[in-house]
């Protein structure tokens, strides 16, 4: 029998990694519905995971496994509750909850959609939302996290419990929201993805983790737990549609390119087609809203002719309704210039100095239509400014190729 | 859940007393004050007289210190506050957003302490 030990505990470990792997999001989300504490949840799934070591090792795999890790989970916390005097209320309570899921223990119910609205609520940074969606969901390590955002291990895990410590204190709900608070504390979920998604589109791809493999993966789950949304579709529909030009946003230079001048060849047309028909979906249900807009205008930058830019102007002066912010005006006056009316994009560019003269882009922007009325001097001064607060290499090159052109 | 919403503004963009604004203001409060009543989440609420009215105290080396006016020299001040009984974050921001002084000042939503020291 003990030759057998080693192959055993060999076989016990993969099992188990791979069920914390593919289901801890599930498993954690069941726990903080119960908990109402993220930091505990974790806490006592993970010494779940290491009792699962010896007990399944010593008699054999569970019939579910990932039942198993909850019960054991939730005995834990139900230990700890006893233990403390203050919380012998909630023992109470866990102690019902623990027999009544024991009870129903099969069918773990999937609560994954109540933790991503807590991990995004609007009341915490947005950076801070992110770090924790990947933490909690997607299972990404603090150490990966902190890669991604080129952040130290130690501030991310401050961050980290920060944002958790303020969710159980500030009466964060673990609930899906009610049909008044939805529209914003949705859009606060999907600008938090798509910022994960954003974040995997421009990283130079030697990080542990995809992030934008998380971020799609993120996207379809709710799209799944919360069906014929038409703004989840929207995201969705945006989210495929730039990520099928991910091979083509670099020139052979290294130089990023905007999408008209990009090689369509290199662009993949199944995610093109599936964010066609997930934005033609979203529209059927007649209620518009800002992602369905992005994805809308993303469409038109990559129709076969090139950018119809009246209609993207017009797309754009339809986002001003939902974020009237001086970003969207800029990318408005854009499309007004480069659908012909350069002036008068220009005009409104030059109208938003005082707002945006710290926003990069602006710069560019500006750059951009300075060159195209023949003001050149003007135009390399913009891009010199443009140049030097560039985010990335990629934007950087681009811009000095541009302002090569302009002698 | 008990939450206080802290009512802070800039003076200089109240609508001056008596104005069209000002009605409306009053009546944006009085709206605010009875959704909160009608629906059993106010616990208490209060408006404070000016900062020029403010005193701040500390005690250095066991010396008591006083001085004429606020503690923190900010644009917004505090003018009153609201203690509210509700389920979740979300519903504490649902009342803070009744307040009309939102428009043009902020309130900031805290919860109260929960401390229980008979366990």
């Amino acid at each position: 029998m003990v030759k057998e030990a080693v192959p055993k505990a060999i076989a016990v470990a993969n099992v188990l990694d791979r069920v914390m792997r593919s289901d801890r999001g599930r498993l954690l989300s069941n726990l903080v519905a119960g908990l109402r504490d993220i930091t505990l949840a974790e806490e006592v799934l993970q010494e779940a995971a290491i009792s699962a070591l010896s007990h399944w090792g010593r008699a054999g795999l569970p019939s579910s496994p990932q039942a198993w890790l909850l019960t054991v989970a939730r005995r834990k916390a139900l230990d700890r509750f006893r233990g403390s005097k203050n919380d012998a209320r909630k023992a109470e309570d866990l102690a019902l909850l623990v027999v009544r899921e024991e009870e129903e223990q099969e069918e773990i119910p999937d609560e994954r959609l109540r933790l991503i609205f807590a991990c995004c609520h609007p009341a915490l940074e947005l950076k801070s939302r992110v770090a924790l969606t990947l933490r909690t969901v997607c299972g990404l390590t603090t150490t990966e996290i902190a890669k991604a955002f080129l952040d130290q291990e130690a501030t991310m895990g401050q961050r980290l419990s920060r944002a958790k410590a303020k969710i159980a204190a500030a009466g964060i709900g673990f609930e899906v929201p009610s049909a008044d608070h939805w529209p914003q504390r949705l859009d606060a979920v999907l600008t938090t993805i798509y910022l994960i998604f954003t974040t995997g589109y421009v990283a130079s791809g030697e990080e542990p983790r995809d992030l934008c493999l998380e971020a799609e993966y993120l996207m379809r789950l709710i799209d799944r737990l919360s069906p014929d949304d038409p703004e989840i579709e929207g995201a969705l529909a945006m989210m495929m549609l730039t990520a099928a030009r991910h091979k083509a946003r670099v020139g052979d230079d290294g130089a990023s390119l905007p999408p008209a001048e990009q090689d369509r060849s290199l662009w993949n047309d199944e995610r093109i087609a599936e964010g066609r028909a997930l934005l033609a979906r979203a529209m059927a249900r007649r209620k518009a809203g800002p992602f369905q807009i992005k994805a809308a205008i993303a469409d038109c930058q990559m129709l076969d002719g090139g950018p119809d830019w009246p209609q993207i102007a017009g797309l754009y002066g339809a986002l001003w309704q939902f974020e009237p912010t001086p970003v969207v005006t800029l990318n408005a006056a854009v499309a007004v210039a480069e659908a012909g009316d350069v002036a008068r994009g220009l005009n409104i560019v030059e109208g938003l100095a005082d707002e945006l003269s710290d926003y990069q882009p602006w710069h560019a922007a500006r750059a951009a239509l300075l060159a195209k009325v023949g003001k050149a001097a003007e135009a390399a001064g913009a891009y010199a400014q443009a140049i030097a607060a560039a985010p990335g290499e990629a934007e950087k090159l681009f811009l000095e190729s541009r302002l090569a052109a302009l002698a | 859940m008990q939450y206080m919403l802290l009512i802070y503004n800039d003076p200089a963009k109240e609508p001056a007393y008596g104005s069209p604004d000002f009605e409306e203001m009053m009546g944006g409060f009085f709206a605010a004050n009875e959704k909160m009543k009608e629906d059993g989440v106010l616990r208490s609420g209060e408006g404070l007289q000016g900062v020029d009215t403010a005193t701040s105290l500390r005690i250095k080396s066991g010396k008591v210190e006083t001085m004429d006016g606020p503690f923190a020299e900010t644009r917004e001040h505090l003018g009153g506050y609201y203690v509210i009984d509700v389920a979740d974050l979300d519903a504490a921001m649902t009342y803070a957003a009744l307040i009309p002084s939102a428009t043009f000042g902020t309130i900031e939503i805290r919860p109260l302490m929960d401390y229980n020291p008979m366990g």
